[in-house]
């Protein structure tokens, strides 16, 4: 970009919570900067929302698209590949587009599983006939038209080449702010990078490490920690030691335990695994069946706990397919 | 046949989109609110610890995390059989108001106040927040920006986070509030009771003392005799954090009065093979289909709704506002959805009033915010009325405290009927045999939903603006007749 002429900004949202957007909001005034350096050229909740005029824009000619959120419908699909092929540089924003995200945990489960939750299984639904959302229904009027619901929730990169990653859930405005400032100045790191220190959170957080010995893990409810020591320390299972920082750690200092929203550090593969051999490494005992007990009785779901924002992203990805999990059209 | 398209691009669990079919007179025959989106929440949150649940569901929405966060920490207590020390109690209503305060100003300025501020004929490209500011002034803006920042300031003090907070626990919170902290949140929240009166007045200038917008409000496009429901307190007075669900009938007569843990006697969900989105409705009257009516079973949680629900407000300049809402519009209970606006800024008064006196309560510095449970889990419920309607969360467990069935009725899904059927009527109002379909029905319908602050539009809370627009009418052999568009620039 240069100084003279404005850039072109995008930004967009699949299956996420609307969270990112308010952290955009979050940086306040400076959003007015944020205007006086890029034209906004789409943005739904903003600027004209009108899909076929991303669609008639030249291939490329967007030059940030920040996206957040998981891909999980065909919509979401063709946003994400529109998107791709209009901009210069793709941006995953966010834990659910950079990792899935909470959505993710979804992957333990199947589209056949979920409708079957959502529309029969639920105590308040009244669903005798046993109706369920489709792509296409018929009514008295003409026909409705539904996106398809994919068995798996994939990330952004599962969809569409990635150019940079910006983690959280969701990101801090702070953070935020550093990217846009990276791209103005022209100062990215290499593509495929995450934008943000390559830290933990247990260098941004003020409570006081010894040496760790675990002996034992608690459940958050079943112990009151002491607010000024290290809540692993304590037995609590904190994200903390095998997460990125950029967050400032701001859930240890309200009393609760990293939840590892900011996903793994650069050149972690599989964020759980990094996470379940930290802990491994902290456990106080050299005996693999004692570790084992330690684990399975203080941290009853290790899916959830360790990949509770990655799953989507890791390499167990989704639980193992069985005859009529398929039956959507994707992957 | 004709169709009009509506998508709005906006979300609830994604995007929302409105299909309105013309009959060959070219009247409406019907209209749709489709959701495209689901995520599986109820599903997924099965396997996992209960104590999870106010983070994970605190992703369903992004910009009330808060109220999923606590009805979640509510159903945890149920769950564990635990009750939460006073202290802890008040802090999380203290917590609540100062959100409810946030929100419902984001709405009124951002979205809904921008119709009557502006004008609901102005140039759409003036139709927003900028253009309230242009026509109220800089220091409004101010004022606006400032409420914003403080409420997230001290939902971050508090809770950890601006978005997606994490404290809520089962039995209390995870950290209390010091005596500084406390003189900042009094401090802010007298402020923030001045923010409201300020709204009021402003409201009462721009709106009340036009005659065209207070026929506009009392029109029969905006009528819809439905039930409707909210939280009381012991003295039937509105409350967000706890209390009974009450739900009052057309008439205004009480239909039910319940526990949260009750609502599966009161409340069912119907489904649609075409929207994602469950209709709930009351399940004693049956569901009649996309009508109103005292025989019909749909219902509206709006803050119109709690104020019918209840019989007042339990802080004084909230209630004299109360009186004098009722007074204004004929009595008891209110039906035009519009007046809902007016109803978010007696709300927003009140969680003010609330905070200030949550804030000054001398227990709310205790350092007794937390107890540990000490039986085993079982089955929980947990209720709290979100900015758009009753939330309902209900878990059960094994004994170690795994959730083995999880069900959820968030704040828009309770209004899932009533805008579609509100959408149907302000269509019917202005789509007239003959006439040309004008961009002024494009505003109509808007305000239509806009009314319900409905969180398929979740980030348009924060914008500059309103939901973009687009309604396509097609022939029936789908070409397009006409389009029009309303975006903001």
């Amino acid at each position: 970009m240069s100084g003279t002429t404005k850039g072109k900004l995008a930004l967009y949202w699949a299956a996420s919570c609307g969270g990112c957007e308010i952290a955009v909001l979050a940086i306040n005034e400076k959003i007015l900067d944020v205007a006086a350096l890029f034209d906004i050229v789409f943005w739904p909740v903003a600027v004209d929302g009108k899909v076929r005029d991303v669609e008639k824009m030249p291939d490329g000619s967007i030059d940030v698209c920040l996206f957040n959120g998981a891909i999980r419908t065909s919509e979401q699909e063709y946003m994400a590949q529109l998107l791709r092929r209009k901009s210069k540089v793709l941006i995953a924003f966010g834990a659910c587009s950079h990792e899935g995200g909470i959505p993710g945990l979804a992957n333990a489960n199947n589209r056949r599983q979920i409708f079957q939750t959502a529309y029969h299984d639920t105590p308040s639904t009244d669903n005798s006939s046993g109706v369920e959302p489709r792509p296409k229904t018929e009514v008295p009027e003409g026909a409705l038209h539904l996106p398809v619901f994919y068995d798996t929730v994939r990330t952004l990169d599962q969809t569409v080449p990635v150019d940079y990653y910006l983690p959280g859930c969701p990101p801090e405005a702070d953070r935020i702010w550093d990217a846009i400032t990276a791209i103005v100045e022209g100062k990215l790191p290499p593509p495929g990078s995450v934008i943000g220190p390559d830290t933990t959170v247990c260098q941004e957080c003020p409570r006081v490490r010894n040496e760790k010995k675990i002996k034992k893990f608690h459940r958050t409810w079943e112990i009151i920690p002491d607010s000024e020591t290290c809540l692993l320390e304590q037995g609590i299972l904190c994200a903390g030691i095998a997460t990125r920082a950029g967050c400032n750690a701001r859930c240890p200092r309200v009393n609760s335990p990293c939840i590892g929203c900011y996903g793994p550090n650069t050149g972690v593969h599989d964020g759980g695994a990094r996470l379940m051999t930290a802990l491994a490494s902290v456990i106080d005992s050299n005996d693999p069946a004692e570790i084992e007990r330690i684990i399975r009785e203080g941290i009853p779901d290790p899916l959830g706990s360790f990949y509770r924002f990655g799953l989507a992203a890791s390499q167990l990805r989704r639980s193992k397919r069985t005859n009529g999990a398929t039956a959507a059209k994707t992957e | 046949m004709k169709r009009i398209s509506i998508d709005p691009i906006t979300r609830l669990e994604g995007h929302g989109k409105i299909d309105i079919f013309l009959n060959d007179e070219g009247e409406v025959a019907n209209a749709y609110l489709q959701i495209p989106e689901l995520r599986g929440f109820e599903r997924f949150c099965m396997g996992r610890p209960a104590e999870e649940m106010p983070n994970l569901t605190g992703r369903i929405c992004g910009v009330c995390p808060e109220a999923h966060h606590m009805a979640a920490t509510k159903a945890l207590d149920d769950l564990f059989h635990v009750d939460p020390p006073p202290a802890a109690k008040k802090l999380r209503e203290l917590f609540y108001s100062i959100f409810f305060v946030t929100d419902h100003t984001t709405h009124f300025y951002a979205l809904g106040g921008p119709d009557f501020v502006v004008g609901p004929t102005a140039p759409p490209a003036q139709r927003n927040i900028l253009g309230v500011v242009q026509k109220v002034g800089m220091d409004i803006a101010g004022k606006v920006l400032k409420m914003r920042r403080d409420g997230h300031h001290l939902i971050e003090m508090i809770g950890g986070r601006k978005v997606h907070p994490n404290w809520g626990l089962p039995g209390g919170v995870s950290r209390g509030i010091n005596e500084e902290q406390r003189r900042e949140i009094e401090q802010l929240g007298r402020d923030a009771v001045e923010f409201a009166l300020f709204s009021l007045n402003l409201f009462e200038d721009v709106v009340l003392k036009n005659s065209n917008y207070v026929k506009l409000i009392l029109g029969d496009a905006y009528v819809h005799r439905t039930y409707n429901m909210g939280t009381v307190d012991a003295n039937n007075c509105v409350n967000f954090y706890d209390g009974k669900i009450r739900v009052v009938g057309p008439d205004g007569k009480e239909h039910a009065k319940y526990d949260a843990r009750d609502y599966r006697e009161y409340v069912a969900e119907r489904v649609e093979p075409w929207s994602y989105l469950k209709f709930p409705y009351l399940k004693k009257i049956g569901w009649k289909g996309f009508v109103d009516g005292v025989d019909s079973g749909v219902y509206k949680a709006t803050p119109l709704s709690r104020l019918n629900a209840a019989d007042g407000m339990a802080t004084p300049l909230a209630q004299a506002e109360y009186e004098r809402f009722y007074d204004s519009l004929g009595g008891k209970p209110v039906h035009h959805t519009l007046a809902t606006h007016w109803a978010r800024l007696i709300e927003l008064l009140y969680a003010a009033e609330r905070w200030v006196e949550l804030a000054t309560d001398p227990e709310i510095t205790s350092k007794e915010y937390r107890v540990l449970p000490t039986q085993t889990p079982t089955e929980g419920v947990g209720c709290v009325e979100a900015p758009r309607g009753t939330l309902t969360h209900h878990y059960a467990t094994d004994e170690r405290g795994i959730l083995t069935k999880v069900n959820l009725i968030v704040g828009t899904t309770n209004n899932n009927a009533p805008i579609s059927m509100s959408v149907k009527k302000a269509a019917q109002s202005v789509i007239r045999k003959g006439q040309q379909v004008t961009e002024g029905l494009l505003n109509m319908v808007e305000m239509a939903f806009r009314a319900y602050d409905p969180c398929f539009g979740c980030a348009t809370h924060n914008l500059p603006g309103q939901m973009p627009l687009e309604i396509t009418i097609r022939d029936p052999s789908g070409q397009v007749v006409q389009r029009y568009s309303r975006f903001v620039s």
